[in-house]
């Protein structure tokens, strides 16, 4: 009994300690951009004077609210261009769904930065469509969301069983539209939201597109304003993280209610073999 | 919409024909609905790789090498350099220190409270990358950082008056806050597949410990372990927001090359730089991720 106590003890001891360590290593910086924000440095005492700057300073809410914008414009293009096709896709065009996944994760493998490079051309054709406006952002992004949406909506349609549904209600005389909006779509929920959530999460979070295609969006105007202002720029930082953070936290919330009520162990190793999981997202934050 | 495929045929061709004609035509009509997403995909995705492989090869609209040719100079070989250690170097940190993080979440409660909010916060916290993180750590070690005045105070340490959070080693260190949860993410389900009844018979034989680990638990984990390395180092090959709010000035690492080729438009006197340096990135990243996905086949074989 004794070594086995001893054991678990040293089990106990590690994992406190590894937790401990890695844990503060992760809650240091978030701390530090807290007080680093609400610094005085002029009086060593308190100020807000950096948070309330978010909505006063011209430069940075207008910044917010292109970003929030285009996180609305690129969930409704995702929605309206990926929705109906992997519905329709499983329903009637069986041979298309391994093509449309192997494109749908491509941007997982192909980074974002070497799709800026390439979209040069297709920028300036846009500009020419829709003129020089930072929304034609939505456009592109749709792209960078891609994997994360097809994963959340594919993960909700394997959940339902499409055909039947689509079956009953064709026979009961309904249109393809109608069996798309009315009859899949309000089955589909909790998917819908994971993919909006994480598509604005991922938005709000980009840099690499705007920067590089010089739009001023809320990552490109924080990252200016460092010039000036680092206080704000922390606070900025902050807030944006705080929201993302947010987002997803009320996304596992909903998604991991409904997944854990379905057999843990497969959904872990789907994640493992499906070759990639949340990677290069940082990548294209 | 199938009914309407059979009334629409007409009556030119043989029956053979026909029938053919028309389960061709039946077979066609429903991929009509995917051709927007497709298109979409084309314009976005297609064209864009396609344009920087083509580009790679040509100069001033004629082919050419010399875009090629300006990888091998000098500067751009140490930036690939600089690029492959930073990255190695990550991956090896964030993979060592997730590894163990996640055994550490995987020898509690398998349905626990703990490990439902380590999965959730790595889930956000490797999706975090870029500029804020960046601003995160010029907030806590940049020269008027917290930490970094603390420790000047208390231990005289000289990082106030120092710039290494901006150079590579300070990309290291940034980096490590998302390779750290990704890792825990990926090889979760790997530490997953270790049953308690191996560690049982391997000890019911007479094995230590270290024999457990030594000839059972790390073989098995091995692959797993590699394949999860070479996933952090792509994403951290391919990582740019952090490094670009980081690093003003110069371009230590390929993707701040690839930066200052597409913002000054002709670098080493070539237009088409930048499709070069980004085939470099694609290729860097291809067979990378070609490894992994290699190993994750080799690894799914036994985690069941």
């Amino acid at each position: 009994m004794t070594p086995q106590r001893a054991a678990h003890a040293r089990l106990v001891t590690f994992r406190v300690v590894v937790l401990g360590l890695v844990g503060l290593f992760f809650v240091v910086p978030l701390l530090s951009m807290l007080d680093f924000s609400t610094r005085n440095f002029l009086t060593s005492g308190r100020t807000g004077a950096a948070w309330t700057k978010l909505v006063t300073d011209p430069n940075l809410s207008g910044a917010i609210v292109t970003s929030l914008v285009l996180a609305v414009l690129t969930v409704v293009l995702m929605l309206v261009l990926l929705v109906p096709t992997m519905i329709w896709v499983r329903l009637r065009v069986a041979w298309a769904a391994r093509p449309l996944e192997f494109l749908c994760l491509l941007p997982l493998t192909v980074p974002p930065l070497v799709i800026v490079v390439g979209l040069k051309n297709v920028v300036l054709w846009l500009n020419y469509l829709f003129g020089d406006t930072p929304y034609v952002l939505a456009l592109l992004y749709v792209v960078l969301v891609l994997p994360y949406a097809y994963r959340s909506l594919d993960a909700g349609l394997s959940a339902i069983d499409v055909t039947t549904l689509a079956e009953a209600a064709r026979s009961l005389g309904a249109g393809w539209a109608t069996v798309i909006v009315r009859v899949i779509v309000p089955n589909l929920t909790t998917a819908l939201l994971s993919a909006a959530f994480i598509s604005i999460a991922l938005v709000l979070g980009e840099f690499t597109f705007a920067s590089l295609l010089n739009y001023d969006t809320l990552q490109v105007a924080i990252n200016l304003q460092s010039k000036s202002d680092a206080q704000e720029s922390v606070a900025a930082s902050l807030a944006s993280i705080l929201f993302a953070a947010l987002l997803l936290v009320v996304l596992s919330v909903v998604s991991g209610g409904r997944g854990r009520r379905t057999a843990r162990r497969p959904a872990g190793r789907a994640a493992m073999t499906t070759g990639s999981p949340a990677p290069s997202a940082p990548t294209s934050a | 919409m199938d009914q309407g495929d059979e009334l629409s045929a007409d009556g030119t061709t043989g029956t053979r024909g026909r029938r053919v004609a028309r389960s061709r035509l039946s077979r066609l009509r429903p991929a009509l609905g995917v051709l927007p997403f497709g298109v979409y995909l084309l314009i976005f995705l297609v064209v864009p790789t396609v344009t920087v492989v083509l580009g790679a090869f040509a100069e001033e609209g004629r082919p050419s090498l010399t875009n090629l040719a300006g990888l091998a100079e000098g500067s751009v070989l140490t930036a690939l350099a600089n690029s492959i250690a930073v990255s190695a170097v990550t991956a090896l940190i964030g993979g060592v220190v997730g590894a163990l993080a996640a055994y550490a979440v995987v020898t509690g409660a398998p349905d626990g409270a703990l490990r439902r909010l380590v999965t959730s916060i790595c889930g956000v916290l490797a999706q975090f990358g870029g500029v804020t993180l960046a601003f995160a750590f010029i907030a806590t070690l940049g020269i008027s950082g917290v930490v970094s005045t603390w420790l000047d105070a208390h231990l005289g340490t000289s990082l106030t008056s120092s710039v290494w959070l901006f150079g590579l080693k300070g990309l290291v260190l940034v980096y490590a806050y998302f390779q750290i949860p990704l890792m825990v993410i990926v090889f979760l389900p790997a530490l997953d597949g270790i049953r308690v009844q191996w560690r049982e018979a391997a000890s019911s034989l007479g094995a230590s410990t270290w024999q457990y680990w030594r000839h059972v638990a790390l073989p098995l984990l091995a692959p797993a372990f590699l394949g999860s390395l070479l996933l952090l180092f792509a994403n951290s090959f391919a990582a740019y927001a952090t490094a670009a709010a980081l690093v003003s000035q110069g371009s230590p690492i390929i993707p701040l090359w690839i930066r200052s080729a597409l913002t000054s438009e002709v670098v080493l006197g070539r237009q088409n730089f930048a499709y070069a340096l980004a085939l470099e990135m694609i290729v860097v990243v291809a067979l990378v991720m070609t490894g992994y996905s290699l190993l994750v086949r080799r690894t799914a074989r036994w985690v069941r």
